[in-house]
């Protein structure tokens, strides 16, 4: 469900992070003010938690599958959205980096789908109202699934969204929605069962532990919450008009002559988060004399271009490739070769 | 399962060995290698979704990157596999749903969707494996002091690199405990009921949050204030301004101008 930045538009990708940096921005800010100090470690060492116990499986009854915990639903309900939210960020931006699971830009879009759904929306909306401060069994249950459902649902029509919107998938919306959602139904069901089950056996074993937790909690109801959100949502929107807009130019029917014209818009990601990086608005020339005159000729003429397009790539290509080589086999001064057998 | 956990685990261990060497690569300014990754994985997104010749040339920058790192090529390249399945799932439509026929070479028709397809998997090659080598020449720790540096909130900073640090500790207590349940469930090979994982996943949260306690005291005694110290001194210097601007410049006109074109045209001009 890990969003990749080979899906993404750099429009889409763009907003998605711009929203990123906003609540990560907040959130930290939230964080700061209202936290005593014992949590700093204790969200660190959960969000490590949370990435430990994504590699333990458990077998699904009946089924050759496994499951495992997704674990942002549950950071929210032990820390608080705002702390849970960073804790999710930095698990997925350790993924991104470590396990290519995602990518640098596809950061944005993961981090609203699997951190900003469960923590600000999902917790607060759903969660608190069915479980309250202190849950019966019952109402815990049925809290963590409904809200870990809804969660996953939201995160994977995020996939599906921002996907769709970049169109470098061919996936018709409604298609891609029918294969993503169902899967994301029976892994919600899961969710919010472990969910469930880790929270009431932490209420068995250790119960100051949530009482601690749900005393944090009015800090973290603040009314910002939905200007927050309505921010965020703007910039998703803005995104995803831009996208909207870059791909209503007929790229495809261009190509056929190779030549991808008009132009696109570049937003360069925010890689200082808040840093404000001046986007880049690059304007690709269009060559209408080129064109036309490619046009006019016949199928060969159509032939030639892209066999010369396709011939000056793999020279590139090889070149680089003989560049990375000689770089590599020529020890160049001042270079400790890494331990081998690390 | 258990082969999986060890390896994730020995992964992000080589990674981390592998940025420990010292190369001109590895000695450059993070935030010179961070930014301009950052150019490159836009500047490749951001081609019309049919885009393949044009995106060739951007594999200079990965094979100069593992040249100058000296950084070994087939286990990036066993990272990118291990990720694919997303992106081959996703992709795999392409060729099905949009067969427009785009380009002939002699008797053979290519449709659009395996053009974009093919192009679909370029990207992804590129981009992952440039976050790949960005990690593999730089650190983890390093990319966090870089983040803070340009601007993310020490906060979010500090609890990354706290992850980081509690990540190896964490992992080996779920092997280990993974490690203690098979042994004593012969017949069931290893595979974990509910219950059982739920009972499992409870303990290792309640051992992490006893250990986050007295880490966070162990660490206030040894005067920890919050602030990330590393030792290698970083100096944005006349080499990252180089790198960063030669790089992103040359993205740049790979990707508004069409050099590959002119290029493939001149050979055929000459061989003809």
């Amino acid at each position: 469900m890990h969003m990749a930045d080979a899906l993404l538009s750099p429009v889409v990708g763009g907003a998605m992070w711009a929203a990123t940096a906003a609540v990560t921005v907040y959130s930290s800010t939230r964080v700061k003010q209202s936290l005593d100090e014992h949590k700093i470690p204790l969200m660190g060492v959960l969000a490590a938690f949370v990435f430990a116990a994504q590699m333990i499986n458990f077998t699904i009854p009946a089924t050759g599958s496994s499951g495992h915990l997704g674990g942002g639903l549950l950071l929210a309900i032990l820390l608080g959205p705002q702390a849970a939210f960073l804790a999710i960020a930095s698990v997925l931006t350790v993924q991104a980096l470590f396990f290519a699971d995602g990518g640098l830009l596809a950061l944005g879009c993961n981090i609203v789908n699997l951190g900003f759904f469960p923590c600000f929306i999902v917790y607060p909306l759903i969660y608190k109202k069915i479980a309250g401060n202190r849950p019966t069994p019952g109402r815990l249950l049925t809290g963590s699934l409904a809200a870990a459902v809804v969660g996953l649902q939201l995160g994977s029509l995020g996939v599906v969204l921002a996907t769709t919107l970049s169109g470098v998938s061919e996936l018709p919306f409604a298609s891609f929605a029918l294969l993503m959602q169902p899967i994301h139904l029976a892994i919600g069901i899961v969710e919010g069962l472990v969910t469930a089950g880790v929270i009431s056996f932490i209420r068995q074993a250790r119960p100051e532990i949530l009482e601690k937790a749900a005393a944090d909690q009015p800090l973290g109801m603040v009314p910002i919450k939905p200007v927050l959100a309505g921010l965020a949502l703007a910039a998703v929107l803005t995104g995803s008009l831009l996208s909207w807009y870059a791909s209503s130019h007929p790229d495809g029917l261009e190509w056929a002559i190779f030549k991808v014209s008009g132009y696109e818009e570049l937003d360069a990601p925010e890689v200082g988060m808040h840093h404000s990086l001046e986007s880049i608005q690059e304007k690709t020339a269009f060559l209408p004399d080129y064109g036309f005159r490619e046009t006019a000729e016949h199928e060969s003429g159509r032939l030639g271009t892209s066999m010369a397009g396709l011939i000056g790539g793999l020279l590139v290509l090889l070149f680089g490739i003989g560049i990375g080589l000689l770089l590599k086999n020529l020890a160049l001064p001042g270079t400790a070769t890494r331990p081998r057998n690390a | 399962m258990p082969a999986k956990i060890d390896r994730a685990f020995y992964d992000i261990g080589h990674l981390d060995s592998l940025a420990e060497a010292d190369t001109p690569l590895h000695r450059l300014d993070p935030r010179a290698k961070l930014l301009t990754t950052a150019v490159f994985i836009v500047s490749v997104v951001s081609f019309g979704k049919y885009e393949i010749a044009r995106l060739l040339p951007f594999f200079l920058y990965p094979a100069v990157l593992i040249g100058l790192g000296d950084l070994p090529l087939g286990f990036l390249l066993r990272k990118l596999l291990i990720v694919s399945p997303f992106i081959l799932f996703v992709g795999i439509f392409n060729p099905w749903l949009d067969r427009t026929v785009l380009l002939q070479l002699g008797t053979l028709d290519i449709t659009g969707g395996w053009l974009s397809f093919i192009s679909l998997l370029l990207r992804f090659i590129l981009t992952v494996g440039a976050g790949l080598i960005l990690v593999a020449s730089t650190g983890f720790t390093t990319i966090c002091m870089a983040l803070e540096k340009m601007g993310a909130p020490r906060i979010f900073a500090v609890q990354l690199l706290l992850l980081y640090r509690y990540l190896f500790i964490l992992i080996g207590e779920a092997i280990r405990m993974i490690r203690a349940h098979s042994l004593r469930s012969f017949s069931r090979k290893g595979s974990i009921s509910f219950r059982v994982f739920v009972q499992m996943l409870g303990n290792l949260l309640l051992r992490s949050i006893d250990r986050a306690q007295r880490i966070h005291m162990a660490m206030l005694s040894r005067a920890f204030t919050g602030k990330i110290r590393v030792i290698r001194q970083f100096r944005f210097g006349y080499q990252e301004v180089l790198f960063l601007t030669g790089f992103s410049g040359l993205f740049i006109i790979l990707r508004a101008t069409d050099a590959v074109d002119l290029l493939g045209r001149l050979v055929l001009e000459i061989s003809r």
